[in-house]
C-alpha cells in the first residue's frame, strides 16, 4: 500500500519552491510570536495554552493541513498530469495511501514539531502543556490530512472548502453552537490533549471515546471514499 | 499599392480593415468589465457562478436579518449592530471571496499564457495591472457595501434618525472602500506570484488570516497580561486590524480589539500611512509582476 516512487513525487510536489514558502512560514511565526511573548511575559502557563490552542492549534494546524492534504493531489487533478499516474499499474487506493502518507508526515513535521518547540520555549513544557498540545497537533494531522485529501479528489475548489471548514465551521459555528463543535477536528484533538494536560489548561467539548471513534471514522472512512473517488474520476476543463 | 491588377494572379477578395478602430481606452474598459463581471462569475460556466454567489448571499443575509430585527423589535432607535462593524465581522467570507476570485483574474491567464494575447492588443502593462485592479477593487465594493446599504434603506423604513443614519453609513462606505482598494491589491499580489489557482488561493488566505491569527493572539495576551499599551501598535501587522484601527481613530467605529483598545488619532495616522503605503507598493508590485514579456 505504499509506492516509493509516488511518495518522491508527491514529496517533490509538497515541498517545492512556493508552496515550502508558505510551510515554512507559519512554523516560524509561531516560533516568532512565542519567543515575543516569552520574553514579555515570562513564564506563564496560562497564557502558553492560550497561545499554543488559539494559534498554533486553531490556525496553523488546519492551514497546513489544508495546504499538504489539497495540495498532495490537487494541483494534478487540476492540470490533468494525474491521468500520467493514473495509468501506470499502480493501484488507485495505493496511490491514495500513498499521498495520505506524505500529507500526514508533512503535516506532522511543519504542525506538530515547531508546536513542541513553541511549548518548551513558553513555559519549559509546565504542566505538560507542550506535549499535550502536540499530541493534538499528531492527531489532528492525521484526520485533515485524510480529510482534505478527499476534497481534493472530489472538488476542484478544495482549498476553498478546506478553508470554508477550518475557518468558518470550526471557528466560527463552532464558538456560536455548540452543538458543531462535536463535529470538529480540533476539538477531537483536544480531547486527547486534554487527559495529557495538567488540569484546567486544556478543554474539549468532546468525550474522550467519541473523539477516537469519530476520529478513525473520518480519517479511514474519507480515505477509504478518496481511493473509490480516484478509481473513476472525471477530468473537468477550466471552467 | 501597385498599378491596378498588374501582378495578381487571382482575386479571392480579402479586404482590409477600415472601420473605426476602438483604441486603447476601448479595450481597458472592455478589460475591466469583463473582469469585474467574472468576478461574480457572470459570462461564465454555471459552476463558476456558485461560489461568488453564495459568498455574496451571506454576506447580504446577516443585513437582512439585522434590518427585519431592528424594524420587529418595538421602540428601537437604531440598528443593533453599527455600520463600521459589518465589515470587521463578515470578514472571513470577505477574506474567502478575496480567495476564491483574485487567482481566477489573474492566474488563469498566466497559466494558459494568455497575457502576452493581451499586450498585442494596443493596450499597456498600465492599462492591465489597473484594470484587473479597479474591477477586484469594484467586485469587493459591490460584496462589502452592498449589506450596508440594505442595512441603511432598513433603517430609513424603519423611521431611525437620518442624519444619524446617514452618517453612519457614510463613514462605513470610506471604511469598506479603504478595505476593497487595500485587500484587492493585497490578494491581486499574491494571487500574480503563481499560475496554479490552488497555490493562489492558499496564498491569499495566509495572508489575510495568518496574521489576524498571530495578531489577535498576541493581543490577547497583552490585555491579558495587563500591557494594554502595545495592544494599538500590534494592529498594525494585519490587513483587517489596519483598518479596524483607520475606522476607529477616524470614522467613529468600535474597534474589535480586546479591551476596545483602538488607537487614537495619532496612532490612526500611522495606520492610514501603512494602508496607503500598502496600496501604492502593491500596485507597484504589480507593474513589476507584469514587467518581463516571458512571464
Amino acid at each position: 500500500m505504499y509506492n516509493p516512487t509516488v511518495a518522491r513525487l508527491t514529496y517533490r510536489a509538497l515541498l517545492g519552491r512556493r508552496r515550502a514558502a508558505i510551510l515554512f512560514a507559519l512554523p516560524a511565526l509561531l516560533l516568532v510570536i512565542s519567543l515575543t511573548v516569552r520574553f514579555f511575559t515570562g513564564v506563564d502557563d496560562k497564557v502558553a495554552a492560550e497561545l499554543l490552542g488559539g494559534f498554533a492549534l486553531a490556525t496553523m494546524v488546519p492551514l497546513i493541513g489544508v495546504i499538504a492534504g489539497t495540495g498532495a493531489i490537487g494541483p494534478e487533478i487540476d492540470d490533468g498530469s494525474i491521468v500520467y499516474l493514473l495509468s501506470k499499474p499502480v493501484k488507485r487506493p495505493t496511490i491514495i495511501m500513498t499521498k495520505l502518507t506524505v500529507a500526514i508526515a508533512v503535516t506532522m513535521a511543519f504542525s506538530a514539531i515547531p508546536t513542541l518547540i513553541a511549548g518548551f520555549i513558553l513555559n519549559g513544557n509546565g504542566q505538560q502543556i507542550a506535549v499535550a498540545y502536540t499530541v493534538a497537533a499528531l492527531v489532528a494531522s492525521i484526520a485533515y490530512s485524510a480529510l482534505f485529501l478527499l476534497l481534493g479528489t472530489v472538488s476542484r475548489h478544495a482549498v476553498v472548502f478546506g478553508l470554508v471548514y477550518a475557518l468558518i465551521w470550526e471557528s466560527l459555528f463552532g464558538s456560536l453552537v455548540s452543538g458543531a463543535k462535536t463535529l470538529s477536528v480540533q476539538q477531537w484533538a483536544l480531547a486527547l490533549a486534554e487527559k495529557v494536560a495538567g488540569q484546567g489548561y486544556v478543554d474539549s467539548s468532546v468525550g474522550l471515546p467519541t473523539a477516537v471513534i469519530l476520529l478513525l471514522a473520518v480519517t479511514v472512512g474519507a480515505t477509504a471514499y478518496a481511493g473509490q473517488k480516484l478509481r473513476r474520476l472525471t477530468l473537468a476543463g477550466e471552467e | 499599392m501597385a498599378p491596378e491588377n498588374s501582378t495578381q494572379i487571382h482575386n479571392i477578395g480579402y479586404r482590409s480593415y477600415d472601420g473605426p478602430r476602438l483604441g486603447r481606452s476601448y479595450a481597458r474598459t472592455s478589460l475591466f468589465s469583463q473582469s469585474l463581471r467574472g468576478a461574480y462569475g457572470l459570462g461564465r460556466s454555471a459552476k463558476s457562478k456558485v461560489l461568488p454567489m453564495i459568498l455574496f448571499a451571506v454576506m447580504c443575509v446577516p443585513a437582512l436579518i439585522i434590518v427585519a430585527v431592528a424594524i420587529a423589535v418595538p421602540g428601537s432607535t437604531d440598528l443593533p449592530i453599527k455600520y463600521t462593524t459589518y465589515a470587521l465581522t463578515t470578514q472571513v467570507v470577505i477574506g474567502l471571496y478575496l480567495a476564491s476570485q483574485a487567482p481566477q483574474s489573474v492566474s488563469r491567464d498566466l497559466r494558459f499564457k494568455t497575457v502576452p494575447l493581451y499586450f498585442s492588443r494596443p493596450i499597456e502593462r498600465i492599462d492591465y495591472v489597473l484594470a484587473k485592479y479597479a474591477a477586484m477593487v469594484s467586485a469587493l465594493f459591490i460584496l462589502t457595501a452592498t449589506p450596508l446599504l440594505i442595512m441603511w434603506i432598513g433603517s430609513l423604513l424603519a423611521k431611525f434618525d437620518f442624519g444619524h443614519q446617514t452618517k453612519g453609513f457614510g463613514q462605513a462606505l470610506v471604511s469598506v472602500l479603504l478595505l476593497s482598494l487595500l485587500f484587492a491589491g493585497l490578494g491581486l499580489v499574491m494571487a500574480a506570484l503563481t499560475p496554479r489557482r490552488g497555490f493562489g488561493v492558499a496564498a491569499v488566505i495566509a495572508m489575510l488570516l495568518i496574521p489576524y491569527g498571530a495578531v489577535s493572539t498576541v493581543q490577547a495576551v497583552a490585555y491579558g497580561t495587563g500591557n494594554t499599551g502595545v495592544i494599538e501598535w500590534l494592529g498594525l501587522f494585519s490587513p483587517i486590524t489596519l483598518i479596524d484601527g483607520v475606522q476607529t481613530a477616524f470614522l467613529g467605529a468600535t474597534s474589535a480589539f480586546p479591551g476596545g483598545e483602538g488607537p487614537s488619532a495619532g496612532t490612526g495616522f500611522v495606520y492610514l500611512l501603512v494602508i496607503l503605503g500598502l496600496i501604492v507598493g502593491s500596485y507597484a508590485a504589480l507593474m513589476a509582476r507584469y514587467r518581463k514579456a516571458g512571464l
